[in-house]
């Protein structure tokens, strides 16, 4: 099962450094990880999925803690949270595969951003999960690239 | 000083350092760092010691940190500088010991060129620093540094980098004394979870052979007080790490002295035996608990108080976790048992089954003639000073004979490196360490293998006038791989003797300081008073018994009741395969 961590630390240089190097020694891996400024820009939101099977989500929150550069973490439960993720696919679209393509992007509510003669790329917006099934659909077309932003994920409510 | 004087960074250094009570500071000049000496000939209120060799003047602000409680200090210039700090501060941070190390960085514009002795030094230090500060802007040097000393000796102390480009030591600021610290992500729990304390309250009531498993915490917090009046109020027996020897008092039947691989047999015994085990400021390290699984089996409960939230579980889940300072924490305690009805001579018969074990099973080395037992030293070391000097150690063998022969008993007596095991800590250590406590006679227990590590450092001890008297266990080998090799190898001694060796009493004298050489045990006395008499640095070369084992052993990863070694325990492991 995967967790997510909503992180608050100080906008400072060296933060994510600190973060990802935390990571690395105490042996968690993260599946994703992004970052970007909060509502308060001295503060910037850090959003972490980690795989709790593999390592005690408890002792990993509490190194995190340690660090003088974290203010608060929340893990964000699936039910009480949204998460969303971007993902850039180019996918070889050559003769009748195009039109495949095409369809399968609109049922992902998934837009075109571009076109060539050969390929074209996708940009879809959505949780993990629906991702996954979007490139599940497109593999066999032919996909020649992957980005994607990691998931980034807030709570529900005002809470 | 006027509220809002001019200066340049360099002088703001000086000043920031001295507003935080430094008094002592322990370096080493270089290019990037000339400004800040510069700044250093004219303070007024700081002293400062050049070592030899900027790994002693990090283990030395340790020594000097862990003998008086307060913060210490070291300088260093850029580039290779830094990078000899490195190994003293990954020792801090193991031991959790305050140490604010400053370091001279390349001029701000260059940082990221390759310049001339540039090293990331904020990035080399990362995982073994509680925080680190590279500090761009000389106006930033009052707050970082008032931080520093904060982030240092607050909840689990630990070591602070500052990184100071030598641009940011040129320029000028406005010196404004800061207010307090700016950290929203720092606040350490200090006071303990009431209802969790209440609950550890009535464990220790209900309980019929708890155990007190004390660790560093309890020297580092002040707790030692606290401590003895619980054990003596519920007369409960206590076991030190090595990093909590000091905190309580060895002579003290309650006493079971050191627990773990080289723990004692009744310190081992209890623990596996205890229906409670009550820890306290200890983290569980593999040195202690030996196999996890079979530590503490007969633990009803497993009390754990740390002020690091992130030691409780880590090791060892407790039935009954308690965040904050020990000393706060255990006075909650006591406040608590003091209101409840407490049963008396509820643990009698665990303390009497505790005489028995320590009755079988008394520490035991061989006294042959003409050989001088490393162990007698020891304790020679404790009779000629009356039990009250300051003892630092090194790291090997004759550390593990210093833990066991000597009984602690005032916090802060006891100066070793323990998390990291740091080999060249003895000597630059004592001298931190005396220069810290200058009413103390300050024995440095070392051997000969890590004294050679950073011995330059009698240069600085005469320098300065620092009368530590130096006794080298010397057994010339690498004594405890040796015992490694000898118990679990075949005896294949690879390059664990060390075939050539100096004259370790002439070399004193080469330095300027005392030389004596010892290789009978009736000169053991003699030799010692001689040493701390002089009023001078001092070396004793004492030769020992060359393959002297240190017992009892718990192999690595065993159950911490597989001792091996010594006579009693030979006859319980005997016992134990019939």
């Amino acid at each position: 099962m995967k967790h997510t961590l909503s992180v608050l630390v100080e906008n400072k240089p060296g933060v994510l450094t600190r973060v990802a190097g935390l990571f690395a020694r105490r042996g968690f891996n993260i599946a994703s990880l992004a970052v970007g400024e909060s509502e308060d820009p001295t503060l910037s939101r850090i959003t972490i999925t980690i795989d709790g099977a593999e390592h005690p989500i408890d002792q990993v929150t509490k190194q995190l803690h340690k660090l003088i550069n974290v203010v608060k973490i929340r893990e964000l439960q699936p039910e009480n949270s949204v998460a969303a993720e971007l993902i850039l696919i180019k996918v070889a679209a050559e003769g009748d595969k195009r039109a495949e393509v095409l369809q399968i992007a609109e049922i992902f509510g998934a837009k075109v951003v571009d076109v060539e003669r050969r390929s074209i790329v996708v940009r879809a917006v959505g949780t993990n999960d629906k991702l996954e099934r979007l490139l599940e659909l497109l593999q066999p077309l032919g996909v020649l690239e992957v980005v994607r932003t990691g998931t980034i994920a807030i709570g529900r409510g005002r809470g | 000083m006027t509220p809002l004087t001019k200066m340049k960074g360099s002088q703001a250094i000086v000043a920031s350092l001295e507003a935080e009570g430094c008094d002592t500071l322990f370096g080493f000049p270089g290019g990037v760092v000339i400004p800040l000496y510069d700044a250093l000939f004219d303070a007024k209120h700081l002293r400062h010691i050049l070592v030899r060799h900027e790994q002693g003047a990090v283990h030395a602000a340790d020594g000097y940190a862990r003998a008086t409680g307060k913060v210490g200090v070291c300088l260093a210039t850029s580039g290779p500088g830094a990078t000899n700090l490195v190994t003293g501060i990954a020792n801090a941070y193991l031991d959790s010991t305050p140490v604010v190390a400053i370091t001279g960085q390349v001029r701000a514009d260059l940082i990221g060129t390759d310049a001339f002795q540039e090293a990331d030094v904020t990035g080399i230090t990362l995982p073994i620093v509680k925080h680190s500060y590279l500090v761009k802007s000389p106006a930033e040097i009052p707050q970082v540094i008032h931080e520093a000393f904060h982030i240092a000796s607050t909840g689990r102390p630990g070591p602070v980098v500052i990184d100071i480009p030598v641009s940011a030591q040129l320029s000028e600021l406005t010196y404004k004394r800061p207010e307090g610290p700016q950290l929203p992500g720092y606040r350490p729990t200090v006071r303990g979870h009431v209802k969790q304390i209440r609950a550890a309250a009535r464990a220790l009531l209900e309980a019929e052979r708890p155990v007190l498993y004390v660790g560093g915490g309890i020297v580092t917090s002040g707790a030692s007080d606290e401590l003895a009046r619980l054990a003596q109020l519920l007369q409960v027996p206590v076991t030190t790490t090595l990093m909590g020897l000091g905190g309580f008092d060895e002579r003290g039947p309650l006493s079971l002295g050191m627990l773990g691989m080289h723990g004692t047999v009744p310190a081992n015994y209890a623990v596996h035996e205890c229906d409670l085990l009550v820890a306290v400021g200890v983290r569980f390290d593999d040195r202690v608990t030996g196999k996890l699984s079979a530590f503490a089996p007969q633990a009803k409960s497993i009390i754990h108080i740390d002020i690091d939230p992130a030691e409780i579980g880590k090791n060892v889940e407790p039935t009954i976790p308690i965040v904050g300072d020990a000393r706060h924490v255990l006075a909650g305690l006591l406040a608590e048992l003091e209101k409840m009805e407490r049963p008396s001579g509820r643990t009698a018969a665990w303390l009497r089954r505790i005489e028995d074990w320590k009755a079988e099973y008394p520490l035991h080395y061989d006294e042959r003639d003409g050989v001088l037992a490393p162990q007698f030293v020891v304790q020679e070391i404790e009779r000629v000073t009356g039990g009250e000097a300051v003892i630092v150690t090194d790291v090997g063998q004759h550390q593990m004979w210093s833990t066991l022969y000597f009984h602690y008993r005032f916090p802060r007596q006891w100066i070793s490196s323990g998390g990291l095991g740091t080999m060249g800590f003895g000597l630059p250590a004592a001298l931190g360490a005396k220069l810290g406590r200058p009413d103390k006679t300050v024995v440095d227990i070392s051997g000969d293998g890590g004294f050679q590590m950073t011995m330059q450092e009698l240069a600085t001890a005469v320098n300065y006038d620092i009368p530590v008297v130096v006794a080298i266990l010397n057994n010339g080998y690498l004594g405890m791989v040796r015992q490694w090799q000898d118990l679990f190898w075949n005896k294949r001694y690879s390059y664990t003797c060390i075939e050539v060796q100096p004259d370790f009493a002439m070399l004193a004298e080469a330095f300027g300081a005392k030389g004596l050489r010892v290789t009978e045990p009736d000169q053991v006395g003699d030799a010692l008073r001689e040493a701390i008499d002089c009023g001078r640095p001092a070396v004793i070369d004492f030769k020992v018994a060359p393959e002297e084992n240190v017992f009892p052993m718990v192999p690595a990863g065993q159950s911490i009741t597989e001792m091996i070694g010594g006579k009693a325990t030979r006859r319980a492991r005997g016992a134990k395969k019939a």
